[in-house]
């Protein structure tokens, strides 16, 4: 039976759409001293900034088989780079899947990367977890039963926003400004979802940016000129930096919301001008190194103990390296929960099962999923900037 | 060595192409195969244009992208198969190179770099734009099933797709070859290295460079259907400048003034990357600069003029 | 009516850091008859040179001397190591050698100094901005260095032996050597002089849109657009085609396409401009040799 479902899987599993329900327990990429772990990531590239969180999971990897692995097994965990190129992602799945046997993907980066390997994941029934990319698809467990994400998704955050905004401020005239890919697009259509027929009524002006422009210079002057006195930011540090400090020169002081992507201190906040950022209303769900509230947490110390230990050279500004932290931490938990079946079904049914506490998420966020329940992060936290810090306020908010 | 000789052995080699990896290859394999013969067109038509047009193009990727979006649609909105939207991918890129190619009549040298390399930043910009998105995907991108071996025949999809897109490589191949060897070839060749000694002869400059840029879209735009294809998903972030870099990286290593070499080339940005990745996780983007530095001190000409070279050497000792 | 001009000040801004590497591009073509495609990459890189030395402790302007320095021999030996080799192979070695540094100088930079985006410090104070808020201090002050460095550009071309033999080198390097123009040594101070003002750019171009390795990522093609627009082989016509860049950008992005397609916009215009004066607005038609 069991050899009959693998060949099944190699034969007919990539030509047919079908996801039938696991049968027999098929085990990949185990041994009684170790499991085979695969990831992917940038290294190289324009995107290579992302690099960090592959390095973090790899010397996390480290740490726990200096400690003696996960149930007496060593994790073998390959991590290996598409420099964002989804043709490129797609060849190193599969020399994951095929020839090196992983027993499941964990973490890998991007949503058009995992667009392009999510069918085929699924029809090989490889679990495909805990992905890095906050589009909202990944949680649809009828359809792609083997993918699961695991932070809040984009989406949910541009509806947080429209209900902030509509309570803090209604009859705002809001204007909205994001990065034109898939991660932007994400939040124009949380705010679509959550404001139905009132969107065209409440934002009066769309604009985007390219990741490739130099600057949005032009863009804040245009969001100024239409008189709105709310912003949505959905762009990256850089930009978002930019547009702190340009609104601020410019004397535009709109009630702005800054995705969750920016709201890093050492990366977006220093380099505006911490004066300049002062109000802006953000999200979040990890907490910021560089936020004094968390400068003795426990949770942030038993992190920066594995950084001075592990990767004494990284980067301690880098927010990558707490949500890689974070992450790992479920795929952690989720390994323990198997035990010593480590067959994909089991494994895939645990990730569907955790209830777990992690120290770097903010109080009041933990991961929970269930069977049909693939949004292991459900809620975010309200943050205003101080001019020093993320002054957290109207409690947790979980997504609808 | 006498020319029916070197063909019989050209045709044992594309056979062998064909049948070894069919039985020796995994799947993943038989992948990265089937990519090496997407590139491998996409350089060809790089050569035409720059080795034997002598154009530079910066931004070949364009015409890949446009390609794969062609055949993506096709068979995304109307269930056409995927064997027949490599027509109208050639076509279609066809086209619009030649409407490029007017333009890059009047501008030479650095001025055809820099219009293509802009082509290529805006293709991904206008893939997305809104007015398409309806048939693009828009930033999403679309993803598309993968072939099924036809009449029953006894191969998986990996093995499939692999012969069936060897087979158009090596169709396409041969009449790359029979181009250059035909009158424009010679024009073209002509043009490129004595262009007005070549004018002054009759050939019509205007005419040859745009069909060359015509020609060399429709290499590369086939490239680019086959391409998706195989990997079964487009979206504007598969076709960033970083693949007209590549593609251009594949024509300066495999030799730009020959068919063979765009074969070279596609080996290379296959399979250096990931050389350049057991080497150094740290920094394979610059393990892979410096690697391709070396090729260009050690066969600046690239690897095809390089082993010609030594081909003449070992004819010349015997 | 103050929000077109708004936009076109913000272009002038915008256009003075396309215009500052243009600027690079034309000296080295001027030097050399190339077109450098890792130029942005290295001035990307000097630009953290001088940011550890700021951090070091240096003042700014003596880091700021010292970067220049580094640059200009950096550039020197690159051409000496990299380049001098590969003069007589065909022109795509030399542009594949580029490409090559381009991917080495990235990589390298976010492996030493982080992928972490890193404010860089400005000259020019950090007052209240002027014009209601339009030009920013830093902004005004980097103008005026890339006219500085534009004039000093042209005076040393127009004026100068060491200028004319350079160009005279990267001319016709056979003729060159003929009168005695040392070629070897003119191409390697044309790439140590273009390395320096690409550092200056770089150093200029930071406050304004931060600095991480991909900094001159975004900057690069409009760079090479205005290079190319206002004529590849005049300094003058490299800053006016990067302003110009900017501006048409600007409009057309606030105005006539919106933001998704001003790149594409932009573009068509210049090559427009280029099919009715192929050498550019400010440039000289290179005449060919039978």
């Amino acid at each position: 039976m069991k050899r009959r479902t693998v060949l099944a899987g190699i034969g007919a599993g990539l030509a047919m759409p079908h996801i039938r329900p696991a049968e027999a327990a098929t085990v990949v990429g185990v041994t009684k001293t170790e499991i085979k772990i695969g990831h992917t990531i940038p290294y190289s590239g324009n995107a290579s900034s992302y690099g960090v969180i592959g390095k973090s999971h790899s010397a996390y990897f480290k740490m726990i088989n200096d400690q003696g692995g996960i149930n007496g097994r060593k994790v073998n965990f390959i991590s290996l780079d598409d420099a964002y190129n989804p043709a490129k992602t797609v060849e190193q799945v599969r020399r994951l899947v095929e020839q090196d046997k992983v027993a499941l993907l964990f973490n890998v980066l991007g949503t058009p990367t995992n667009s392009a390997i999510h069918r085929y994941v699924n029809q090989r029934k490889v679990p495909h977890l805990f992905l890095s990319t906050g589009a909202d698809k990944w949680a649809n467990p009828k359809d792609f039963p083997w993918t699961i994400g695991w932070q809040p998704s984009y989406h949910t955050e541009g509806q947080i926003y429209a209900r902030y905004i509509q309570q803090a401020k209604p009859g705002a005239k809001a204007a909205l400004i994001y990065q034109n890919d898939d991660f932007g697009k994400d939040y124009l259509n949380g705010l679509k979802d959550a404001l139905k027929d009132d969107f065209n009524k409440v934002f009066i002006k769309v604009l985007t940016y390219e990741a490739t422009d130099a600057t949005i210079d032009s863009q804040v002057v245009s969001l100024k000129e239409s008189g709105a006195d709310t912003l949505v930011s959905a762009c990256i540090p850089k930009f978002s930096a930019q547009l702190i400090r340009k609104a601020y020169d410019i004397g535009w002081k709109p009630l702005h919301c800054m995705s969750n992507v920016s709201a890093s201190v050492g990366a977006t906040i220093n380099p505006a001008g911490p004066e300049k950022a002062v109000g802006v209303i953000s999200s979040q769900y990890l907490k910021d190194h560089s936020d004094p509230d968390w400068k003795n947490d426990a949770g942030m110390n038993e992190w920066r103990a594995f950084m001075a230990k592990y990767i004494p050279e990284g980067d301690i500004n880098d927010a990558g390296y707490v949500f890689a932290y974070g992450a790992v931490q479920s795929m952690v938990q989720t390994l323990k929960q198997c035990g010593d079946d480590l067959s994909r079904e089991n494994i895939m049914k645990q990730a569907a099962n955790l209830k777990h506490e992690v120290g770097v998420l903010l109080p009041g966020i933990s991961v929970s999923t269930g069977p049909t329940d693939f949004h292991p992060i459900k809620q975010m936290q309200l943050t205003r900037w101080t001019g020093t810090t993320w002054e957290r306020f109207g409690g947790v908010l979980a997504s609808s | 060595m006498t020319q029916s000789n070197s063909r019989f052995l050209l045709i044992l080699f594309v056979v062998a192409a064909a049948v070894v990896p069919l039985v020796f290859a995994s799947g993943y394999q038989l992948f990265q195969l089937t990519l090496v013969v997407a590139y491998a067109l996409s350089v060809l038509g790089k050569n035409l244009v720059t080795g034997y047009g002598g154009q530079v193009s910066l931004g070949q990727g364009a015409f890949y992208a446009v390609g794969a979006y062609t055949a993506a649609i096709l068979m995304e909105h109307f269930n056409v198969p995927y064997w027949a939207t490599l027509p109208v991918a050639a076509v279609v890129t066809g086209m619009v190179g030649l409407a490029l190619g007017l333009p890059a009549l009047r501008l030479g040298g650095l001025y055809l770099a820099l219009v293509t390399f802009a082509m290529a930043v805006a293709v991904p910009q206008l893939l997305k734009y809104k007015l398409f998105e309806n048939w693009t995907g828009g930033v999403q991108g679309i993803v598309l099933n993968k072939p099924d071996a036809p009449f029953g025949l006894p191969l998986d999809p990996d093995q499939w797709v692999y012969l069936f897109t060897l087979s158009v490589g090596v169709v396409l191949f041969v009449a790359a070859t029979n181009l250059v060897r035909s009158r424009i070839g010679l024009a073209l060749m002509a043009i490129r290295d004595q262009p007005l000694a070549a004018e002054a002869m009759g050939v019509e400059l205007s005419r040859y460079k745009t069909l060359t840029f015509g020609f060399g879209a429709l290499f590369t735009g086939v490239g680019g259907a086959l391409g998706a294809i195989a990997v079964g998903f487009v979206s504007p972030d598969s076709f960033s400048i970083a693949l007209s870099l590549t593609l251009f990286v594949g024509m300066v290593i495999g030799g730009a003034s020959s068919i063979s070499g765009a074969v070279y080339g596609a080996l290379f940005i296959v399979f250096v990357p990931n050389l350049a990745e057991e080497i150094s996780k740290a920094i394979p983007g610059a393990i892979f600069g410096v690697i391709l530095i070396l090729f260009m001190f050690f066969a600046p000409g690239g690897i095809a003029s390089l082993l010609s070279a030594q081909m003449r050497r070992f004819r010349a000792a015997r | 009516m103050e929000g077109v001009l708004h936009q076109i000040i913000s272009g002038i801004a915008t256009g003075s850091i396309y215009a500052s590497i243009s600027l690079a591009l034309v000296m080295i073509f001027l030097a050399t008859h190339q077109i450098n495609f890792a130029q942005g990459e290295m001035a990307m890189f000097s630009t953290y040179v001088a940011l550890t030395l700021i951090q070091a402790g240096v003042p700014y302007w003596g880091a700021f001397v010292l970067t220049l320095v580094f640059s200009f021999i950096a550039g020197m030996v690159l051409q000496r190591t990299l380049l001098e080799p590969l003069a007589r192979a065909p022109v795509l070695a030399s542009v594949g050698a580029f490409l090559g540094l381009l991917l080495i100088f990235n990589n390298i930079a976010g492996w030493i100094f982080t992928y972490t985006l890193q404010p860089f410090p400005t000259p020019f104070g950090a007052g209240a901005p002027i014009l209601g808020g339009m030009l920013s201090r830093h902004e005004l002050g980097s103008t005026a260095v890339t006219l500085v460095v534009l004039t000093a550009v042209w005076a040393f071309f127009r004026f100068t032996k060491l200028g004319l033999a350079l160009r005279g080198a990267a001319y016709n390097p056979v003729s060159s050597r003929l009168v005695g123009i040392p070629v070897a040594r003119m191409l390697s101070l044309g790439w140590g002089l273009a390395a320096a003002i690409g550092a200056i750019a770089g150093m200029m171009v930071a406050p304004i849109v931060f600095l991480d390795p991909n900094m001159m990522a975004g900057v690069l093609l409009y760079a090479f657009a205005g290079a190319l627009l206002g004529g590849i082989t005049s300094p003058l016509g490299a800053v006016v085609g990067g302003v110009l860049m900017g501006v048409i950008e600007n409009i057309a992005g606030a105005y006539i396409v919106g933001t998704e397609l001003k790149l594409t916009t932009a573009l068509v215009i210049i090559v427009v401009v280029l099919v009715f004066k192929p050498s550019g607005l400010f440039g000289k038609t290179l005449a060919n040799r039978v």
